[in-house]
């Protein structure tokens, strides 16, 4: 009896042991990354990095037109993945409630939400650059796009789920139609939650490289022009840190750096505003 | 369900209108996956055709001559995966039940957070992390390795190799350390959604914390916490960036885990671009058919894993 307690006390301490051992392992290799990224990054900022464009080797530059391009393509990309993604969001949970249509696309978006991002850029090359016949903005804009709705359809769809249905019904008993009951109600008691869905959204294609390589490829130069190649930041990035040179790995790190924080930034205000609202 | 019923009396055209604009955003969703799956196969089928079935387990890549096979990509996917979840499982599920089970509220609650932000961070920063601090790093542990584990019977003819730091193992560790936050965080949410009074009562039968985890929390969540390792493998089959920068990107497959190799994201990345050749188009985009088969798979495993935890629990949230 003894030794069965002994062993099941062993046990049980070897398990936590090993737990908060590879816990520990685990936020020193996170944190590492996160040191590495801010101890390289602060090293290269500088005020030239938003105002020169990318340089060639040996020359002072900076990663003006990487950033100008980013926004546009990522821009473009809430403008156009917003109201989709709502709609579908709330199609979803207003319109075919307990019904199989609606379990299928849930089913279906949650894998278009995991599918690698690589593929989705596939995609686009195959439907946007290969009938054009030339690279560009736009098809880099639609990659980032069809990565954009599903996250912010997921959202929609579970923070409509949570508006309690006696709001729906009082609305609906006041005489107002569906749709204004809708936009009107669900939308505003759900603003908060569809707006982190957004963000994380935003937070999650800021930093996509992948589909981007093939799509937009690269442009060196000052371009705003979306039926052209264009730059952007994270395939600067990409080319500068896998060039031999060691200011473009310097401005590769400054990049990372911006991106990094500003998707930690969009990640804590999602945070902040769920929060906030879960409160009032 | 009232609200929904959808020929009520009232239903104007404000109605129609409204409800056939959602249902057409709704539905570019399953047209985008389908588009997905239809054009890749469309644009990969000169390659099927041309090559049939050897496609998968040729090893040959010859842009100059054309011929193309699959093989070395596909394995080195597998695995880089492979070694990512053997890796990262574990310690996955340790931090789980650290974050569930062992730390305090106060600790245990924004480790979690901070976790889930790890999660968030771009995959091309793993990457940079990996080529310019891990491999240099793990370039001067490898002779150890190789010393040590090398002259292993059996195992040891995987962990010798040239010292160079990149390569299939370095690949897999840092996948590992990517796929490893978001792991972690669905199972930290799938222990949690396990109702307190079955820990309770095990807890009162006398079981020590360690016996309520593997007999209760983890005989109630497994379906979901497979789903979770699914995902997490979902993730790093098509894991480009991370991967790009430290598997060396050379077409050869070797029994030596340290030796530089190639997948099929990572091929994707370097050569399509500049890929000339219709046929040598076709190859890539047929190896990125077959990357998307995989996953798709593989994802929906997941989710009728994932589902069918949360069916028992009466809702969403995972």
């Amino acid at each position: 009896m003894n030794t069965l307690y002994r062993r099941r006390r062993f046990w049980n301490r070897f398990h936590f042991s090993m737990s908060l051992l590879v816990t520990l392992a685990g936020l020193f290799v996170l944190g590492w990354i996160l040191f590495t990224t801010l101890k390289f990054g602060v090293a290269a900022l500088n005020l030239s990095l938003f105002r020169l464009d990318t340089p060639a080797p040996g020359n002072v530059g900076g990663l003006r037109n990487a950033f100008v391009g980013s926004l546009l393509l990522v821009g473009l990309a809430v403008l156009v993945g917003t109201p989709l993604g709502v709609l579908a969001g709330t199609f979803l949970a207003e319109f075919s409630r307990g019904k199989r249509l609606g379990m299928v696309v849930r089913f279906f978006n949650d894998i278009l939400l995991s599918a690698p991002s690589i593929v989705i850029g596939l995609f686009a090359f195959s439907i946007v650059v290969y009938p054009m016949g030339h690279y560009s903005g736009w098809a880099g804009a639609f990659a980032l796009t069809i990565i954009f709705i599903p996250v912010v359809l997921r959202t929609t769809d579970e923070m409509l789920q949570l508006v309690p249905g006696s709001l729906r019904e009082a609305a609906l008993a006041l005489g107002a139609p569906h749709w204004k009951m809708v936009l009107r109600v669900t939308y505003r008691a759900a603003a908060a939650g569809i707006l982190t869905g957004i963000l994380l959204a935003l937070a999650r294609i800021s930093g996509e490289t992948a589909p981007l390589i093939f799509t937009v490829l690269n442009n060196q130069f000052w371009s705003t022009d979306l039926n052209r190649p264009i730059a952007s930041l994270p395939i600067a990035i990409y080319q500068f840190a896998m060039s031999p040179y060691a200011d473009l790995q310097a401005l590769a790190w400054a990049g990372a750096l911006v991106t990094v924080l500003f998707i930690l930034i969009l990640s804590l205000g999602a945070r902040y505003v769920l929060r906030r609202a879960g409160r009032s | 369900m009232l609200a929904s019923s959808p020929g009520s009396p009232r239903s104007g055209v404000g109605d129609v209108v409204f409800r056939n604009l959602a249902r057409f955003a709704a539905f570019s969703v399953l047209l985008v996956l389908l588009g997905v799956a239809v054009t890749l196969f469309w644009r990969s089928w000169p390659t099927f055709h041309h090559f049939g079935w050897s496609f998968l387990w040729t090893a040959r890549w010859d842009p100059g001559r054309e011929l193309f096979g699959g093989w070395i990509p596909i394995a080195g996917t597998l695995i880089s995966s492979a070694i990512a979840l053997l890796v990262a499982v574990p310690v996955a599920y340790g931090v789980a039940l650290f974050v569930t089970n062992l730390a305090p509220a106060w600790l245990g609650r924004p480790v979690g957070s901070a976790i889930e932000l790890l999660a968030a961070i771009p995959s091309i920063v793993f990457g940079m992390w990996g080529l310019f601090v891990f491999a240099p790093w793990f370039a001067k542990l490898e002779p150890w390795i190789t010393a040590h584990v090398g002259t292993l019977p059996a195992i040891g003819i995987f962990f010798r190799g040239p010292p160079m730091g990149i390569g299939m193992l370095t690949a897999g560790l840092v996948l590992a350390v990517m796929v490893l936050p978001f792991i972690a965080s669905i199972m930290r949410d799938v222990f949690t959604v396990v109702p307190p009074m079955l820990r309770e009562s095990a807890y009162a039968l006398g079981a020590t914390s360690w016996e309520v985890q593997r007999h209760v929390v983890l005989a109630y969540t497994r379906s979901a916490v497979l789903g979770g390792i699914f995902l997490g493998l979902g993730r790093a089959l098509g894991e480009t960036m991370a991967v790009t920068f430290v598997i060396g990107n050379a077409h050869q497959l070797s029994a030596s885990l340290l030796k530089p190799g190639n997948s099929i994201a990572a091929l994707l990345a370097n050569e399509f671009a500049e890929a000339t050749t219709p046929l040598h188009q076709s190859s890539l985009l047929a190896l990125g058919f077959l990357l998307f088969a995989m996953t798709l798979i593989i994802l929906i495993g997941a989710r009728l894993l994932l589902w069918r935890l949360e069916n028992a629990q009466g809702k969403s949230g995972l």
